[in-house]
């Protein structure tokens, strides 16, 4: 390598001590703030002339506490999938899930489908390279319904926010419903209902990457980066899902928390469902939320089922599928995971 | 001249990656003709799953995240 060449790296000039010592210390300063949130949020709230206990005073604490913790753990979070993920790829995910037509294609796609790294704006030609390379419809079905679903974000905010045997509920479910679905779906024999430019592309083209050596302080960028991408992109869903918590959180009366969203009334599972399918924010806006109705009183069944709805089924993604998927086999697959989350919904407000 | 294909939806990550191929060039004093490909099903075709994904002279070089730095002017200067 020549001086003129080494003038245009230089980033690879930074030793890999560095790298390590500053994650280090991020993690250590993270934790020992994570440490100090109810001091912080109690500061917070003191700086307002309003009583501690009045509805207001009650909105200021849950979101002066809220904010640092969400952020906190969310690049966290955020920083260490990046690093797991970075062993992944859609390509190899690809490879391992061709011709997978007996049943632990399912459950093996749903667990690939939280651990390979894709954003939204990737699934159709994802979904093509996939469908087009051999992997069996439901399978693939299976692998986009669970990256969403049960994402580390998610589950992490939910575990944090909420306590580990909701989030274990969760993972759970949420993990049972993407592989049941995709099976149902795999034996429905829906491939018919592709749109037809789809279905002629058979065995697609293999992209043939050159192989790169990926060090581990790579990985670490990458985590770095997707903190800086991520984190940059959902803080403002972020606010305002602590924003709708700290509201119900202080004004909400638990009587009408009751009524509405509570086990007894029959139709509220379905109406969590209504309401979640439309909303579009991501896992880190949404929790706050779940939190905030947790508290007053909501049913887990009827939460569940409006998570679900929110974070797995969301509009948008379903008009950039439209251009593979022909409205008739969108409307299945709306209606066999609305099922699965109806079903979990049910069961939870039966049980507690 | 060398031809460079830019593959993505039109994300912003998409758009990042346009204009680091663009810099990129220019900084090494490349002529390079950028084509932006967003249609998906020419996407798909292409091989390309994860973007943005870069094609140099008809060859696929990157796909999935922002490409390195160093390893963009390694695709555009070979």
């Amino acid at each position: 390598m020549t001086t003129e060449t080494h003038e245009f790296v230089p980033n690879h000039e930074t030793p890999n001590w560095v790298w390590y010592a500053s994650i280090l210390s991020a993690a250590v300063l993270g934790w020992l703030a994570y440490g100090q949130l109810v001091p912080f949020s109690q500061w917070v709230t003191g700086l307002f002339p309003v009583a501690r206990d009045s509805h207001t005073g009650e909105a200021i604490a849950f979101f002066a506490y809220d904010v640092p913790k969400v952020l906190l753990l969310l690049t966290g979070i955020v920083f260490v999938t990046g690093v797991l993920r970075s062993w992944f790829s859609p390509e190899k995910t690809r490879a391992i899930l061709a011709g997978k037509r007996e049943i632990l294609g399912y459950p093996l796609a749903a667990l690939l489908g939280v651990l390979t790294p894709f954003c939204s704006c990737s699934s159709v030609p994802l979904f093509i390279g996939f469908v087009s390379a051999g992997v069996p419809l439901g399978v693939t079905f299976s692998f986009l319904i669970a990256g969403p679903m049960v994402g580390p974000v998610g589950l992490g905010l939910l575990y944090g926010l909420v306590g580990w045997q909701i989030a274990t509920i969760y993972l759970v479910f949420g993990f049972s419903i993407a592989t049941v679905a995709g099976y149902v779906m795999g034996k429905m024999g829906l491939e018919r209902y592709l749109q037809d430019w789809v279905r002629e592309l058979n065995a697609g083209p293999v992209g043939d990457l050159p192989q790169i050596e990926v060090t581990f302080v790579d990985r670490l960028k990458i985590g770095v980066e997707q903190v800086r991408e991520i984190v940059g992109k959902v803080w403002v869903w972020v606010l305002i899902g602590i924003g709708i918590g700290a509201l119900i959180h202080g004004y909400v009366p638990e009587a009408m928390m009751l009524k509405i969203m509570g086990g007894d009334a029959w139709w509220s599972v379905p109406a969590a469902v209504v309401v979640g399918v439309p909303m579009y924010t991501n896992a880190a806006g949404v929790i706050p939320i779940v939190e905030a109705l947790l508290g007053k009183g909501a049913a887990l069944g009827t939460t569940l089922a409006f998570m679900m709805s929110v974070i797995a089924l969301s509009l948008p993604e379903m008009i950039i599928l439209k251009q593979v998927l022909t409205l008739r086999l969108i409307a299945i697959f709306i209606a066999v995971v609305s099922a699965g989350i109806l079903a979990t919904g049910y069961l939870f407000n039966f049980l507690l | 001249m060398k031809s460079v294909k830019v593959y993505g939806p039109g994300c912003k990550r998409c758009a990042t990656t346009e204009k680091m191929v663009r810099d990129a060039a220019a900084k090494l004093g490349i002529d390079v003709a950028i084509e932006k490909v967003t249609d998906a099903k020419s996407i798909a075709m292409a091989g390309v799953m994860s973007t943005p994904g870069i094609a140099v002279d008809g060859k696929l070089v990157h796909a999935g995240g922002l490409p390195d730095q160093a390893r963009l002017e390694q695709w555009l200067g070979a």
